[in-house]
């Protein structure tokens, strides 16, 4: 059996992406900044896909830029939010420890350039408390940046509530929402957005394409110089047929959405059903606010490379917090921020399931899972020093 | 490419003097499981030869496969032998491993070492 469960990595483009993404490199390969027809044919399109994106999350279409993707949108929209901050004497900036590094990195970045950043703690939850966010406020705070739900553990933030308590405060809202468009309902407006970022992969559009959603009256500033596309905020003959491409997948997952998650999130709770059989495991982050195909595991006693290299050897596709998938001398960051130590952030399990998946699915997954687990037990020296009573259990 | 080389994979896959050793002669620790790396080694020694050798490893796919080779080269040999094992010979025999996995190699080498310094305590000095 072939399973790909890692779509917080990456989806597989839809039929609808793909057809729309070869049809226009085919047919619409003018420039949509030249005037003569075929170039015109082409900037109706592009404003096309602009009005389609723009009404999946009820903002305008001239509040939307077509970014290279998630991360490219994150760095614009810190940046700008700083130097809006900058201009009227305010430097301080929140967030959480729990963010995509594209953030994070961003925010050390802006620290270097005198800015103030206070992340706030996460809790073993994976979801921020509002209270603790408005009682950080200060006076010279010009952003909030929270992630609208999390890559690694999938919990679903409030964000109505902290973009309701950013504008009661006059504070900009910005959310890396990449892993929620598509597959959580957003509107912009009602969850007082100001800024937000999304990219088209995690929703079964192609990589190397997505887009920044800037509410009017925030002003950008350009991390690309160079031409006036995108209103002079981001320079660079577009990604045509990207962004089309990109528009048809956001278009055919937003219809989808309710009917998808319904039964993703059966899926879902039947594989953390199936997997906290495990002896001495957690499920990592909220077991109802979350994702509905995020399912994040911590086992005692093995380390999740081994657990991921024997899950491919039986067709599949998954991926871990441990330290040694990614070269790094420390565990997930995401993991550590909501209280697991290191010992059982290395033994982690990120399975994210796509919206074809089967209860005859999970149950090859649990399967697998409570079978591999059990034999990397059988030769860990630490599960023995736990069984033996020499060391004690961090997990119940 | 793959991550790993066949011979990484298939040490991993079907790795070689799992378990433990009952009355070793000596046995030896190393790692931690913060750093996500535990290698445990259990030796057997007659007449200064390695008769038998197990292993219990925590860890990642090539902590698992390093320890498997090392076990494999230093069985029958002369416990004069097992003390010069290197982590180079062992991630050689695996066909190299990638740059940031060679630390497991260096933990096998020091798995050993311990062991056979755990034998040497017990032998009041006899290597």
């Amino acid at each position: 059996m072939k399973i790909y469960a890692d779509n917080a990595a990456t989806t597989e483009m839809s039929k609808a992406a793909l057809d729309t993404m070869v049809y226009y490199l085919t047919n619409v390969y003018g420039n949509p900044s030249s005037l003569y027809t075929i170039g015109q044919k082409a900037k109706e399109e592009l404003e096309n896909a602009r009005y389609d994106i723009a009404s999946v999350l009820n903002a305008e279409p001239r509040e939307i830029i077509f970014t290279s993707g998630g991360s490219e949108a994150d760095n614009q929209a810190l940046l700008s939010a700083a130097e809006i901050g900058k201009k009227k004497g305010k430097t301080h900036i929140i967030s959480t420890t729990f963010e995509h590094h594209a953030v994070l990195h961003s925010l050390k970045r802006l620290e270097k350039q005198g800015f103030e950043v206070t992340l706030l703690p996460m809790h073993e939850n994976g979801i921020v408390r509002p209270e603790e966010l408005e009682a950080a406020i200060r006076e010279d705070t010009c952003l909030v940046t929270v992630m609208a739900a999390n890559n690694e553990i999938g919990t679903i933030q409030p964000i109505a509530e902290i973009g309701r308590i950013c504008r009661d405060h006059g504070v900009l809202f910005h959310t890396d929402a990449v892993q929620a468009v598509g597959h959580i309902p957003i509107d912009v407006k009602a969850m007082n957005i100001d800024l937000l970022s999304a990219s088209a992969h995690k929703f079964h559009g192609p990589k190397g394409t997505g887009f920044l959603y800037a509410r009017k009256g925030v002003a950008l500033t350009n991390l690309i110089e160079g031409g006036a596309q995108e209103r002079g905020k981001r320079a660079g003959t577009e990604n045509l047929a990207g962004i089309m491409s990109m528009a048809a997948a956001l278009k055919e997952t937003s219809a989808a959405m309710e009917k998808n998650s319904e039964k993703m999130s059966a899926v879902r709770d039947y594989l953390i059903k199936g997997l906290s059989e495990i002896p001495h495991c957690a499920l990592n982050g909220d077991a109802k606010m979350r994702l509905p195909g995020n399912v994040n595991f911590s086992f005692e006693g093995i380390e999740g490379e081994s657990l991921l290299i024997l899950l491919d050897q039986k067709g599949i596709s998954a991926s871990s917090g441990s330290a040694c998938t990614s070269g790094a001398l420390d565990p997930s960051h995401v993991l550590l921020a909501i209280g697991r130590i290191h010992d059982v952030a290395h033994g982690s399990l990120r399975l994210t399931i796509g919206e074809n998946a089967t209860v005859e699915e999970a149950d090859y997954i649990i399967e697998s899972v409570k079978e591999i687990v059990a034999h990397l037990r059988s030769f860990s020296p630490v599960w023995r020093d736990l069984t033996e009573g020499k060391r004690e259990y961090i997990l119940p | 490419m793959a991550l790993y080389s066949e011979k990484v994979m298939d040490h991993f896959l079907h790795p070689r003097n799992v378990g433990t050793i009952e009355d070793a002669d000596g046995v030896g620790e190393v790692g931690n499981a913060k750093c996500g790396d535990i290698m445990k080694m259990y030796l057997k020694i007659d007449n200064d030869t390695i008769t038998d050798v197990k292993f219990e490893t925590f860890g990642c796919a090539s902590a698992i496969a390093s320890s498997s080779m090392a076990t494999e080269l230093i069985k029958g040999k002369p416990v004069s032998e097992a003390m010069k094992l290197t982590n180079q010979a062992v991630a050689e025999a695996l066909d190299g491993l990638p740059d940031y996995k060679m630390h497991c190699s260096v933990l096998a080498q020091e798995a050993i070492e311990s062991a056979l310094a755990d034998y040497n305590e017990k032998n009041s000095g006899k290597i």
